[in-house]
């Protein structure tokens, strides 16, 4: 897979994410990131993925991957068996975030965390102007149906790293289009207009 | 584990196999056993496919089950009906690819395919061993494995692979030649028996032991225990089965008949299939093979052997990449027991992936044709062979 077949989001991780070393993909789906990073930074790749379907195509493409749920999965690694612990568009659907955060700093020398920009415009404007539980091209569900049961904005996630005890080493606010393939940065007002944010995060 | 042997859709096949045979611990040799006792000579049968390449890094070791043998793929002759008993997976363009892999099944010692077991022939006594063949173990059946490999000149396996018993042997190959064993795929298995799986195999034990033409395991010049057999047989595929596949595949169906006839013959579907599982099972196995290999897969505990007790440290000398599969319906050895050992692997670092397949057909779906795990075993040994 080339880079730009990767996600922009997934490309931004990537380009944060150092030669040989050692990384934890945490709800990894079919394995486009640990399939790039494998290939292109020559990473030491283990996942975890809980839908069995998702897990045969990454164990189809040559990748260590497990199937389990994160959360109980992540519990068994020793201390600092990776450099970076990587948690794609999931934390919002993990039922106790801080728990996961500490075992991602746990296992990992850094994390990397990303999801959908609950404060961004359109969704402020929706429940705003409709009364109704925002449904956006990022958030996709309805309130009855969704498995994002954390929804958060980044000002959010920027408040829960002073009270959880981790730092942001890096932030990227972003915007994407053409089903995520391209993308661009947001500098401007990013809690009002991007609708993914994503964060390395490392130990205090 | 069952017979499902089918022929492969695509016609695809690795074509004329012949059973080869190795005799070793012949005097003043003796094969050291596990229980401390020894026998010799020993003889195991083998087979193999594919080309073994120059560099000799390319050979897979597939270890069957129970009452599996050596031919686990391709014909004898061109007249057979069935091919070997893992045909779907092995062959040119499958699961394990011929065309790349070199693929060697050895029978177990203890068994009754061509590989020594109690019913071979005692040199001290010219008779059958019967129940004077000493009882062996997992570990035991690698050591004949082992002996192979060295024969065979082979010094590093890229794969070890098995289900059920075979998954046990695939195990205690990782745990005591962590350094031969490149990467390994124990498929519906377990490190120990639970209570459960003991307590069939004991009830399968005691129904041969119960069978007056038994005799204490001294049968071979008169008849046989076959209705001992036949009814360990009949519980054997009781576990590989389950509650699911069953009532799929009989419910409460009767046997050529429409309506109960009040009488003591097969009248329900599952009782027909059990019998006829039991009666084509005693026209191949013998009794005493089936005492002794069950015994040696109760007696199998990876944890107590390797580990003085914990898991975590049997698997601590472990160096291969492992894939562990395992099958939602399977309740002889369920999914929390392939966990434990996934578990056990990840708390020493080992490289593991794992997949619990969502199958409906028990114990036994290792053996079904089943496109998932076609592709598991290809993906993994691809990267297998590439990385170790």
């Amino acid at each position: 897979m080339k880079l730009d077949q990767l996600r922009y989001d997934l490309k931004i991780i990537a380009s944060w994410i150092k030669p040989e070393s050692r990384i934890l993909g945490l709800g990894c789906g079919e394995g486009d990131l640990l399939y790039w990073l494998k290939k292109e930074k020559n990473v030491r790749e283990r996942g975890i993925e809980i839908e069995e379907s998702k897990v045969v195509k990454c164990i189809e493409k040559g990748l260590s991957v497990l199937q389990g749920d994160i959360n109980e999965e992540i519990e068994d690694y020793p201390d600092n068996a990776f450099d970076y612990a990587i948690c794609s568009q999931t934390l919002q659907q993990v039922y106790e975030p801080p728990g996961l955060i500490h075992s991602m700093m746990r296992v990992a020398k850094m994390g990397v965390v990303s999801f959908p920009n609950f404060g961004h415009i359109k969704v402020r404007m929706q429940l705003a102007f409709t009364g109704r539980a925002p449904v956006t091209k990022e958030l996709p569900y309805s309130w009855h149906d969704t498995p994002n049961i954390r929804v958060l904005s980044l000002n959010d996630f920027e408040k829960f790293s002073s009270q959880v005890g981790f730092k942001i080493l890096k932030r990227a606010a972003i915007n994407t289009k053409n089903n995520h393939r391209q993308g661009k940065m947001v500098n401007f007002l990013p809690n009002l207009f991007a609708t993914y944010g994503i964060f390395l995060i490392g130990k205090e | 584990m069952s017979e499902y042997i089918e022929q492969d859709q695509t016609g695809a096949t690795v074509g004329i196999v012949e059973k080869q045979f190795l005799t070793f611990a012949a005097p003043p040799d003796r094969l050291k056993l596990e229980s401390g006792a020894d026998i010799g000579p020993v003889t195991i049968a083998y087979e193999t496919c594919g080309a073994l390449n120059k560099d000799k890094n390319n050979v897979i070791l597939v270890l069957h089950a129970l009452s599996g043998d050596s031919h686990m793929a391709g014909y004898y002759n061109p007249e057979d009906s069935k091919p070997g008993w893992w045909d779907i997976m092995v062959g040119p363009g499958k699961g394990i690819d011929t065309n790349q892999y070199f693929v060697i099944c050895a029978n177990i010692i203890g068994s009754c395919a061509g590989s020594t077991g109690p019913s071979s022939i005692n040199p001290e006594t010219d008779k059958e061993y019967g129940t004077k063949f000493p009882l062996i173990t997992i570990g035991d059946m690698v050591e004949t494995q082992k002996a192979l490999m060295d024969y065979l000149g082979i010094k590093s396996i890229l794969s070890v692979i098995g289900g059920s018993v075979g998954g046990m042997q695939v195990l205690e190959w990782c745990a005591r030649y962590p350094d031969m064993v490149r990467s390994a795929i124990p498929l519906a298995t377990t490190t120990r028996h639970s209570a459960l799986a003991i307590a069939f195999n004991e009830v399968a034990r005691q129904a041969i032991m119960a069978d007056p033409n038994w005799n204490d395991g001294h049968y071979y010049s008169g008849k046989k225990p076959d209705m001992g057999l036949a009814i360990a047989r009949m519980i054997g595929h009781i576990t590989y089965l389950s509650d699911e596949s069953m009532r799929l595949k009989f419910g409460r169906k009767l046997q050529n008949r429409s309506a109960l006839s009040f009488e003591f013959g097969a009248e329900f579907q599952v009782e027909s299939y059990l019998q006829h599982q039991g009666n084509k099972f005693i026209e191949r196995f013998d009794a005493n093979s089936f005492l002794y290999i069950t015994k040696a897969a109760d007696y199998f505990d990876l944890a107590r052997q390797y580990g003085s007790g914990s898991l975590v440290k049997a698997f601590s000398k472990c160096r291969s990449k492992f894939l562990v599969v395992s099958y939602t319906s399977d309740w002889l050895y369920p999914t929390y027991q392939s966990k434990e050992m996934v578990k056990a692997m990840k708390k020493n670092n080992l490289d593991v992936s794992f997949c619990e397949i969502d199958a409906q057909w028990g114990h036994d779906a290792f053996l079904l044709p089943n496109d998932r795990l076609d592709n598991l075993i290809k993906g993994f040994l691809r990267s297998a062979s590439h990385e170790t």
